[in-house]
């Protein structure tokens, strides 16, 4: 056996005393890190396959176990950190670009954290949610300009189509084979209970999940994966997806192993073949043809569906987003480059595109500066974390957001970021049949359905400490927000002042 | 260094009344000036104004400008500036009266114009737009010059102090109008300035407005899309411009108004859905289009426009605001008393539900006499 | 009645109900020293496994019991509200219940040397409250639900 480079990043700590060596961990790791050794009478643990999923530890009966991170420590460097050095050991061994999973881990800005919102105080009462109605309806898509008038002077209440959200949070684009078909129906079926939308991601939809079209948004994406006339039809919006913040510039890789039958019919590609998106959409090499394609899908939905068209943050989002704006698209999704994905060369994920908060708030203004912000709605993603996360996007200029992450950890995801090995503990991230089980839709979209209310309660909260009740109000009112420790440039990109100011 | 209105975002409250003659009877502005008085301790001595309607008979077809100078030289800029795009009728000092009350006042202007029709011709907007964006770009361009008041026949006359001491410093008992609307002042922090004193006007539109809009930066960055600029960064000037935008510009009723700037809940909207469909899809149709201009937090605003007066408070109503008639006359005040200190035997006292717009149009006996 | 249901879609086998129902019958407050201390009851709960197929099995207090009717001691019996209880005063180990459960559910307690068998009784003899099968159940496979059933 060839020498190791590097240690096992975790270590399994597992007390004696309160083992009762029930086996369940053993049980429930694919990765087979915990064993029972008969000779001992003792569970041991193989730590280097550990992944820290934390689903042994969270079904230990007797709170037995502890998964830290290795202590063992290669000499300090800042420049050359232990993990890039690890990295460059895993090259050395296998000779491929590195895969990761998630969101980045990197210490970038997170602006979020450094923006404050205001509240009400003497000149302007705050309004209890709990006592009087306050409103988190949001439309999205297009709107008019002005007051158009029937024949009779009557006013034409007509719209170009759009989606009514009882909250303005969606989930966001998780495809089926990325994420198993229980996490799907999960998502599909808390959708429909809160009144608002999730997203079919790249790999089509599940038979099985027609029938909640209605709270559907299909996506259409390079791959053109399970796309086909019945799929357009079956989902309330169209999406398509131009970028993903966590890989902007390259398209989704969905290994062979992830393609079993189901996902196969699906996406309409043979079973164990890669599942490859292009980096572009091969029809599309520029602005005029997107709109092309807007104006496609149009057509083929008959003009009943609004059409989202996603982008990736990256530098010039603000011309991009004025350019599709200008293109038919009813709704811009812009997602950030912490946002999530289910595999992504770790280069690109962590060091292409940028903070979502910073890309919102430059289209959002761009838009209005043009004057053709009600062109189209603006959904905010990329790594919204909270219900001050919602608040401040909406802030910001966001119509609505689109959660991902954290409905992954509503349904166990523990962040380990090992997606792209398939083999998830939690039964999200993979198509195994033994995993796929242990996510319980019935489980899975309560949970959901939950997170979606607590925020929702939050965001009211949070909107009648500042005296406004209704989230209409809320949109784009910077006046709201505040920077606490920002340059004056991030401050300016943002369009807010300075705590204090 | 205090910042000026424009400069930084002021919030105050205050108070407001106002009083129209369905009938086109003159009032006195004494009334007004009465009527706000019992309201003392609302304001807190920065800021007071009126607005009248009707005041200029002679002067009907014109437009009154009351500018405020700071400077001569800023007097002269404006009026080569009035010479080349208006013709101007008549123009002198508007007459006060010096008080201890009321100190450091600007040079105060009154210009009766109209726009050179090859001006506008020019310009290809119409006439109204025209005047607006001459008003506009003179008291942005203009360093020490402020036009506040630019209607044809109604004229706004405010200042820094108690809105009673403003009354008599502009002689208001020397103006008879149909309408009259006031306010006074209570800003928590003020430099001052003259200019940010209200009622706050565009055309013949002005606002007199007690509350503090929690949603004035996204109203304010919608409005501004088309082609407003709020300099004040006061409710009153965005709420201003709001009620230009859907009123002159989209010809909506100010009963439609009511309902985009305080919206019916949803839980209301759905309870039409079964029983006035068409009103339900209506609203409906305004909260998905127009919900940039919800106006939320509090407010209770009187609008003033040629011919009428408009009073409406939030939807939650989070501002006290009273109504009350007599004969031909209808009363309108942040609290009963200052109706009742110049109409004793008022009847029909009522306090409007939030979001309830209260709209009363001269009659047509009313419109004879005085438009 | 509430009843114990299971679902084998999402039994996932990891047999944490047999754990959860040994401690909740041994009278211990620590289930690590409830094991460590031998003092777990065995389970009446039991998975059975097979072909990627996992599911529970326990009394389902049938509503005309066979276990009831074919005891020879008058060990066995039903209680108002459909529990079927053991007393195992009464017991005598002939294991005639467990040759008549047609569901296999009947446990030879092996805690008594097999002298007398031991079954669920829905947790209503011990401290758990409900039944902590499915309290503890990670996957919500085991239920304790009313489906109107008699």
């Amino acid at each position: 056996m060839p020498v190791n480079f590097f240690p096992a990043e975790f270590e399994v700590v597992r007390n004696a005393d309160k083992c009762i060596k029930c086996r369940a961990c053993e049980r429930q790791c694919s990765n087979e890190v915990h064993y029972y050794d008969a000779d001992y009478d003792k569970m041991l643990s193989k730590d280097s396959s550990c992944v820290d999923c934390q689903r042994c530890v969270c079904l230990c009966p007797t709170g037995a176990l502890k998964i830290r991170p290795n202590e063992n420590a290669f000499r300090k460097s800042a420049n050359y950190t232990q993990q890039l050095m690890i990295e460059n050991y895993r090259q050395a061994g296998t000779g491929a670009v590195l895969l990761s999973s998630m969101g980045t881990p990197k210490d970038y800005p997170i602006y979020w954290d450094k923006i404050l919102i205001n509240a009400s105080q003497v000149t302007n009462p705050s309004i209890d949610p709990l006592r009087e109605p306050m409103e988190t309806k949001v439309f999205l898509g297009k709107k008019p300009s002005g007051i158009k008038k029937n024949p009779d002077g009557s006013i034409n209440t007509e719209m170009t189509p759009y989606l009514e959200l009882n909250t303005p949070i969606m989930f966001s684009a998780m495809s089926y084979g990325s994420i198993s078909k229980n996490a799907h129906e999960s998502l599909a079926r808390a959708a429909t209970e809160l009144g608002t939308y999730y997203n079919t991601g790249e790999g089509g939809l599940h038979k099985d999940f027609y029938k909640y079209g209605p709270n559907t948004i299909v996506q259409v994406a390079s791959g053109r994966f399970g796309v086909f006339k019945d799929y357009l039809d079956a989902g309330a919006a169209i999406e398509i997806k131009m970028g993903q913040g966590a890989k902007p510039g390259i398209g989704g890789h969905l290994p062979g192993a992830k393609i079993r039958e189901d996902v196969s019919k699906t996406r309409m590609i043979p079973m164990g073949t890669d599942a490859i998106s292009p980096a572009p959409h091969h029809d599309i090499y520029s602005i005029e043809d997107l709109r092309q394609l807007i104006f496609s899908l149009k057509e083929a939905s008959e003009y009943k569906k609004p059409v989202i068209v996603k982008i990736a943050a990256v530098h010039n989002v603000a011309a991009i987003a004025s350019g599709i704006a200008r293109s038919g698209a009813d709704i811009i999704a812009i997602d950030g480059f912490r946002g999530g994905t289910g595999a992504a060369p770790t280069r690109i994920r962590d060091n292409v595109g940028i903070p979502i908060e910073l890309a919102l708030a430059a289209v959002d203004q761009r838009l209005r500066d043009e004057g053709i912000r009600n062109e189209v709605s603006i959904v905010a993603a990329g790594s919204v974390r909270s219900a001050s996360d919602c608040v401040k996007a909406i802030a910001l200029g966001a119509d609505a957001v689109y959660i991902a992450t954290p409905t992954l950890l509503a349904m166990g995801c523990h962040l380990c970021r090992s997606c792209h090995a398939g083999k998830c503990n939690w039964g999200i991230a993979t198509q195994r049949p033994d995993l796929v089980k242990r996510l319980n839709p019935d489980v899975g979209a309560q949970r959901l359905v939950n997170l979606v209310h607590a925020w929702d309660h939050e965001i009211k909260e949070i909107m009648g400490g500042m005296g406004i009740n209704s989230v209409e109000s809320l949109r784009g009112n910077r006046l709201m927000l505040r920077g606490i420790g920002l340059s004056q440039k991030e401050l300016d990109i943002l369009g807010i002042l300075h705590a204090g100011e | 260094m205090l910042l000026k209105e424009g400069e930084i975002r002021i919030p105050s409250g205050c108070a407001i009344s106002g009083l129209i003659s369905r009938d086109g009877n003159r009032i006195n502005g004494g009334e007004i000036v009465k009527s706000i008085s019992y309201m003392h301790d609302r304001s807190n001595g920065l800021g007071g104004g009126f607005a009248g309607y009707g005041i200029y008979p002679e002067y009907k077809d014109y437009y009154a400008f009351h500018v405020f100078y700071n400077t001569n030289e800023a007097r002269e800029r404006t009026e080569r500036f009035l010479d080349r795009h208006f013709d101007v009728i008549n123009l002198s000092r508007i007459p006060t009266k010096k008080i201890p009350a009321i100190k450091n006042e600007p040079l105060i202007w009154r210009y009766f114009v109209n726009p050179l029709p090859t001006k506008i011709a020019s310009s290809q907007l119409d006439e109204k737009e025209f005047v607006a964006k001459c008003v506009i770009r003179i008291n942005n361009d203009i360093d020490g010059a402020y036009i506040f008041s630019s209607g044809k026949n109604m004229g706004v006359f405010k200042a820094v102090g108690f809105p009673e001491d403003v009354g008599e410093f502009y002689r208001l008992d020397e103006y008879d109008g149909y309408a009259w609307t006031s306010h006074g002042r209570y800003p928590t922090n003020t430099p001052g300035w003259w200019g940010g004193a209200h009622p706050f006007a565009l055309l013949d539109y002005t606002i007199v407005h007690n509350g503090e809009i929690s949603s004035y930066d996204a109203n304010r960055r919608f409005i501004e899309m088309y082609g407003y600029k709020c300099t004040l960064l006061t409710d009153t000037e965005v709420i201003t411009y709001i009620f230009d935008w859907l009123n002159r510009k989209q010809e909506l009723s100010l009963e439609d108004i009511a309902s985009i700037i305080a919206a019916p809940f949803w839980s209301e909207i759905e309870g039409y859905e079964k029983s006035e469909p068409e009103k339900a899809a209506k609203l409906k149709y305004f909260r998905n289009s127009f919900s940039s201009l919800l106006i939320t937090g509090p407010f209770s605003i009187i609008l003033g426009y040629t011919g009428g007066i408009m009073a409406l408070n939030d939807r939650l109503k989070l501002r006290s605001m009273v109504v009350a008639e007599k004969k031909d006359v209808v009363y309108i005040a942040s609290e009963e008393c200052a109706i009742r200190a110049i109409c004793p035997d008022c009847g029909n006292v009522w306090s409007p539900r939030g979001g309830e717009p209260v709209i009363i149009n001269l009659s047509e006996e009313g419109k004879r006499k005085c438009l | 009645m509430k009843r114990v249901y299971v679902n084998e879609d999402w039994c996932l086998g990891c047999h944490l109900c047999e754990f959860y129902c040994g401690f909740a019958n041994s009278g211990e407050t620590d289930m690590a020293k409830a094991y460590k201390l031998d003092r777990a009851a065995a389970p009446r709960i039991r998975v059975e496994e097979g072909d990627g197929i996992n599911f529970a099995v326990q009394c389902r207090h049938c509503t005309d019991p066979l276990c009831v009717k074919g005891c020879i001691a008058g060990a066995l019996s039903k209680t108002k509200d459909g529990v079927i209880e053991i007393n195992t005063d009464k017991c005598v180990g002939c294991y005639t219940c467990v040759l008549s459960c047609p569901y296999g559910c009947i446990v030879i307690d092996p805690k008594n040397n097999g002298r007398t068998i031991t079954k669920c009784e829905l947790c209503t003899r011990n401290s758990a409250g409900e039944p902590a099968c499915a309290a503890n159940c990670p996957n919500r496979a085991i239920v304790f639900e009313e489906r109107g059933e008699a």
